[in-house]
């Protein structure tokens, strides 16, 4: 009946406390470790970054929304812990300090986290290890200079936590509420199988896997969930099958482990996830997480639309599973019934013709104003196939069939796509917000097509490859 | 000497250690209460009934104020007295704080804060520049207009003519530590406040008025802020204000930090204007006449809404000689946030006013700009002294002859942007890289490539004159330490480090001997904001006074102990030399504390030069000019708008820096806040009045991948012509501006696609990029 992690090396137990409890509150309000800030409560700022490590790695977090009892069994290491015992820095603080990357200094902590982690693993595309914080100080330059500065310096022996404490804290852990608790505060499946059982005995549990939406329930709606079923032990849901016919890829994979299983398959829609969120929510969101909560804005269920996905569904023992488009009924309605989760999603083996295009307003850690993802066949100049799936054009991810239909068997040229052009309104109605208006999402959607097509012939359409 | 080095900022082994304290950092007392306020979930009308009785009921709220309950007002305004910390009764703005939750915790404060029962009359808001000008909505009694000859006249017989209107968008500040203050309630009503402000002595004073107490019975202490860029001028007062109400009412010591969403909403931004300008011009480019008026969106109270609109009509001729000027200039009041100083405070909006122009005069003679802009750049400083710019002039300058004066009738005797503009264009290679976009443009369908050049000159002095002092207290210990204060406040600018550069040096002492400690009001009084990028220029100043005074009470001592003069007595390398005696800068405080010599001294600076009628728009409201200049190139996607910075070449005159590596973070940090204002940053308030974008996933600032990928900074080598400290120049607002130049290399680029004028508006997000292209098309 505990809660047991590592903290900058020394084991705590964090028991006792409510399981919506942050662990940046956490932090700064028991432990009296004020070296990781609040600047958003939300995931989208990265002054609160921590390290988290278990058995598979170590991987930065956004602490704000990082709920204790996901810490379980891992390790926490917190800016604090990242100079070492004896207060010598670490070569990324000995770097920010010589390359002035550091003003007002409060989204410092934060950077030294993600840079100390990338430094561990090895990383040094800096653009994507450091998307997720902001800063708005320094114009970004003098930390990239001292990222690049501290790359080849060896990784301090401390920040190595003992391989050991995860072994022992899996096999004794028994997180708090599980078990003999009356009644629990929360549960921890270990696997899909009592996962299922669980939900299906309490269908008003919160499902809590990454906590990148969920945590925002908590520090900004501030709800208070009734005892939760939190997912991360559950290691097979996290199944990749890849068969002659199709790729299965289980709901509890992260956005971070889904990129690195899709991008031999599908570049594209890998190189479009390196645009969901950032590090810290992609080491943390879920595929089923994403396609569950049913946002018209969510950027994986347009990818796999157009990849012809299947959606696996589970309640108790039965399952079942639709094409992933009809799962989405209505703006935050889907097609789940009370108990019932998401197990699985399917993508059949195919030749890769996917390019998804993400359009929002700032390239990285920006949620859609439109996502369009383009999955068209052409044989010997003609349209054979053509699957279209968008995001943030409706109230839920959608087919635009009518512009499927108006391409298929058509000769695969712009007056194919001009004659098209009518078609876009039948299919999609979207809405003006703070991202973009009708108006806009609807030229750019048509616009798209046009962009696929460019990118077809060979030609440059995508600002992000231009060289200076 | 420690002067012109490029060290570290002072706390910068505090930051990456996560060991320097902010407010909410600070340990606090047992017992500290936390506050959050309850909103308004209106824009405009009245507030017909609260019922709070669930607020009160909420788990660990202690107590719940009210207007009523605020014996002294509690007003928090910086100017007019038009900020009551609660609404009394008239809403203003959605999101404007009703009532005062005081709670055993800040989530059990914000939990209950919602749970308030509100009944409102609601009325229409005003909410846009065309509300308010339809409703004649607006602070003053009429617009302000700042003249120079006969503008309309002269555009009315120009050989060429352009008129037009650009929009420009607020900015949220997105310090990134959000506001913050605690109050700590000291023995007989006195009171010490914690605050994240730029302005600790507007603070003691309007907590002082709120607790009904005199300012000497409060005092204010600022260690560092998180960022403030302007956000912290006048919007900490109500939390610091919040913050002692609630310690009087409880006794107990109160913590209020709002989250980042209450703190986007209750907070002011950067005005959002409309410029409409008319402009005469011969067929060179140069103008002969223009008209501007500019609109400004004040929200709701009158903040410091003047005097940026004030500055706003200012630098509307920027870098430019207007021979027949008008600038007026409305300040509108509407149901919004009240728009408040933003780095730069009304200086970008005049100055993208005139950048408008000049583009505009240069499409409709089908020119280079920067041919344009050239030839209508004031004429260069005088020859000889000081002020002579270390590189050479250029030959074919022959207009330098004649004195040239500001729209407001300033001289301009320091113009060093001809050879300023002559170093960039060829270090850049603005040329030939502009003949490149040309090439790739004809040559791409999608992707359009644009490139352009753009001065800054910025006046450098508060324009309410008698801001423009500083104060500061310097103290030499027995051993040889020194401590240091001063009003000004750290925000991150590096303050402390340079200041602390100048004490060092007067003193012959290495860095390590110096020890700058928080701002306090009970140190220095009656300080100026750390604002309009003074910090430098006035602390400096007085730290170097104080340590002067000290320095020369230890020389005069000296001298006369070993019989020998004053002028004698040298300090350096940590060691005094009184004639052929030497001894460590130590021994020679000790020395004197012996012999009874007072080591402790106060600083006081006033700028000189200073005459400025505001009413008229007359005078000489700026000690001097801070200059520089950027290329910037952009791509954008004709089939969504999307753009993207390439590279920015950027010369930057600091005078003779302080700290070079710390004036290249302001230069670096201000280009990319400026070209964030005016690309990826935008505001978005619905027909209610509600801000919709009020978090970071709503509100983008630049991150990580969006600073240039080729970003080339360098700095001018040449001393300020007047008497600054050290000869250098002010550097805090001056980069933003250089920012400018990356929404003209996107006009130019969007110009590529048909033969109009774009008219870009900003910011120039994807949507505004992608109609401007479809209009070109049309």
């Amino acid at each position: 009946m505990t809660l047991t992690f590592l903290l900058n090396g020394e084991t705590v137990d964090a028991g006792g406390l409510p399981p919506t409890t942050t662990l940046l509150d956490w932090l700064r309000e028991v432990r009296g470790l004020t070296g990781s800030k609040e600047g958003c409560n939300e995931g989208d700022c990265g002054a609160c970054t921590v390290i988290v490590s278990d058995e598979t790695g170590a991987r930065p977090l956004n602490a704000c929304i990082l709920l204790l009892p996901q810490l379980h069994g891992k390790a926490v290491r917190t800016v604090e812990g990242i100079s070492g015992p004896d207060g010598a820095l670490h070569p990324v603080q000995q770097a920010m300090i010589e390359c002035h990357g550091s003003q007002c200094g409060f989204c410092t902590p934060g950077f030294i986290a993600s840079m100390a982690c990338a430094h561990l693993n090895g990383e040094t595309d800096h653009d994507r290890a450091l998307a997720g914080n902001l800063c708005r100080c320094t114009g970004y330059a003098p930390i990239l200079r001292a990222a690049r500065a501290a790359e080849d310096a060896p990784v301090p022996d401390w920040m190595r936590d003992d391989p050991g404490f995860f072994l022992a804290e899996i096999l004794s852990g028994e997180p708090e509420g599980r078990g003999a608790d009356s009644p629990p505060r929360a549960w921890h499946p270990k696997t899909t199988d009592e996962l299922a059982r669980l939900f299906a005995a309490h269908p008003q549990a919160t499902l809590i896997a990454g906590a990148t939406d969920v945590g925002l329930w908590v520090t900004k709606q501030l709800r208070d969930l009734e005892r939760p079923i939190f997912l991360n032990g559950c290691a097979d849901l996290q199944a990749v099958e890849i068969s002659d016919t199709e790729i299965r890829l289980g709901a509890g994979l992260t956005i971070a482990l889904l990129m690195e299983v899709i991008a031999p398959h599908h570049p594209s829609y890998a190189a479009m996830l390196r645009r969901y969120g950032s590090e810290q929510v992609r080491a943390a969101a879920t595929l089923g997480g994403n396609i569950a909560n049913g946002s018209p804005i969510g950027d994986n269920a347009p990818a796999l639309i157009a990849l012809r996905a299947t959606l696996h569904l589970r309640h108790g023992d039965t399952r079942r599973a639709m094409p992933l488009e009809d799962f989405f009924l209505d703006y935050g309605k889907q097609d789940r019934a009370p108990g019932e989760f998401v197990e699985a999603i399917s993508v059949p083996r195919q030749l890769d013709r996917l390019r998804c295009y993400k359009v929002s307003k700032r390239f990285d850690q920006d949620i859609s104003a439109v996502l369009g993802c383009f999955n068209i066949t052409v044989e010997e100049g003609h349209v054979r196939a053509a699957r279209i799936g968008f995001g943030g054009m409706a109230g839920i991810p959608k087919r635009a069939a009518h512009v499927e239909a108006a391409l298929l068997g058509q000769p695969w040229t712009e007056a194919t796509i001009d004659a098209a052009q009518e078609t876009w309104a039948e299919d999609f109605a979207p809405l003006s917000d703070m991202r973009a208006s009708a108006e806009y999402r609807l030229s750019v959607a048509c616009n798209l097509l046009r962009r696929y097509f460019f990118e077809d012939q060979g030609a440059p359409i995508s600002v992000l490859e231009v060289q200076p | 000497m420690s002067i012109a080095k490029p060290l570290p900022h002072d706390a910068a082994r505090l930051h990456v250690t996560g060991a320097a304290r902010y407010v909410d950092d600070i340990p606090t007392p047992r017992g500290t209460l936390h506050l959050a306020f309850g909103l308004s979930a209106i824009a405009c009308g009245r507030v017909t009934g609260m019922d709070l009785a669930r607020v009160r009921e909420s788990a660990g709220v202690v107590a719940v104020l009210t207007a009523d309950d605020l014996p002294h007002g509690a007003d928090c305004s910086p100017s007019a007295h038009d900020e009551p910390l609660l609404c009394t009764g008239a809403v203003q703005y959605h999101g404007q704080p009703l009532f005062l939750v005081i709670a055993e915790s800040h989530l059990a404060a914000r939990r209950a804060a919602r749970q308030a029962e509100v009944a409102y009359d609601e009325a229409t808001p005003i909410l846009s520049i065309d509300d308010a000008l339809a409703a004649g909505r607006r602070f003053e009694e009429g617009p302000r207009v700042y003249q120079s000859g006969d503008a309309a006249a002269a555009i009315a017989t120009a050989p060429h003519r352009v008129d037009g209107v650009i929009e420009m968008g607020g900015q949220e500040h997105f310090y990134l530590e959000g506001q913050a203050a605690l109050a700590l309630p000291q023995e007989g009503g006195d009171m010490v406040v914690h605050a994240s402000t730029q302005h600790p002595s507007e603070v003691q004073h309007k907590v002082a008025d709120a607790i009904g107490r005199p300012m000497h019975g409060v005092r204010v202490e600022t260690r560092r802020m998180g960022g403030g860029f302007g956000g912290k001028e006048s919007q900490a007062n109500a939390l610091a204000v919040a913050c002692a109400v609630a310690a009087m009412a409880t006794g107990r010591p109160c913590k209020m930090r709002y989250d980042r969403d209450d703190d986007m909403v209750i907070t002011g931004k950067r005005h959002e204007f409309r410029i409409t300008y008319r402009a005469g011009f011969d067929g060179e480019g140069r103008l002969t006449g223009v008209e501007f008026v500019q609109y400004a969106r004040c929200g709701w109270s009158q903040d410091l809404s003047l005097p940026v609109a004030d500055r706003a009509m200012l630098h509307a001729d920027n870098a430019y000689h207007l021979p027949a000027a008008r600038i007026e200039s409305h300040r509108l009041r509407t149901n919004t946030a009240s728009a408040t100083a933003f780095r730069g405070f009304g200086g970008p909006q005049g100055m993208l006013g005139i950048e408008r122009v000049m583009d505009h005069v240069a499409h409709e003679l089908g020119l280079d700009p920067l041919a344009v802009r050239r030839r209508n750049y004031y004429t260069a400083a005088d020859g000889g002294g000081l002020s002579t710019p270390r590189a050479a002039r250029p030959p074919e300058d022959i207009s330098g002859q004649k004195k040239q004066h500001t729209p407001y009738g300033q001289e301009v005797e320091d113009f060093i942007l001809h050879e300023m503009t002559d170093a960039l264009a060829e270090t850049s290679d603005y040329h030939a890289r502009r003949a490149a976009v040309a090439e790739w443009n004809a040559r791409n369908p999608v992707l359009r490539k644009g490139i352009a050049l753009s001065p800054v000159k910025f006046g450098i002095s508060f324009t309410l004159s008698h801001l423009n002092q500083a104060g500061a207290l310097v103290h030499v210990y027995q051993d040889g330490s020194v401590q240091l204060n001063h009003g000004g406040t750290e925000m991150g600018q590096g303050l402390f480090q340079k200041v602390a550069q100048v004490a060092a040096a007067r003193f012959g002492l290495p860095l390590e001997a110096v020890r700058i400690t928080a701002t306090d009001t009970g140190k220095v009084p009656n300080t100026s904001a750390t604002a309009a990028s003074s910090g430098s220029d006035l602390n400096g100043m007085a730290v170097q006074v104080a340590c002067d005074t000290i320095r020369e009470r230890m020389a005069e001592f000296l001298a006369r102990y070993h019989q020998e003069v004053p002028e004698a007595v040298t300090f350096d390398g940590g060691t005094v030399r009184v004639g052929a005696h030497e001894l460590s800068f130590a021994q020679a405080a000790q020395l004197c504390y012996e012999h009874r010599i007072s080591l402790s001294s106060t600083g006081f600076y006033k700028t000189p030069k200073l005459a400025w009628d505001r009413i008229r728009g007359q005078g000489r409201p700026f000690y001097y000019f801070a200059y520089g200049a950027a290329v910037t190139e952009v791509v954008l996607d004709t089939l969504t708008g999307e753009n993207r910075i390439l590279r920015a070449d950027i010369l930057h005159d600091c005078g003779t820096s302080l700290n070079p590596a710390l004036d290249i973070g302001q230069i670096e940090g201000g280009y990319v806040q400026g070209a964030g204002w005016l690309t990826v940053e935008e505001l978005v308030w619905d027909k209610a009045g509600r801000l919709r974008t009020h978090a970071p996933s709503t509100y983008k600032i630049p991150a990580f991948s969006d600073r240039p990928e080729v970003f080339n900074v360098t700095l001018w080598d040449g001393q300020n012509r007047e008497e600054t400290i050290y000869r250098s120049k002010a550097v805090g607002e001056p980069p933003l501006m250089l920012g400018i130049s990356a929404l003209l290399a996107l006009s130019d680029a969007v110009a590529s696609c048909g033969t109009g004028y774009p008219a870009l508006d900003a910011p120039a997000t994807p949507e505004r990029v992608l109609r401007a292209v479809e209009r070109m098309r049309a």
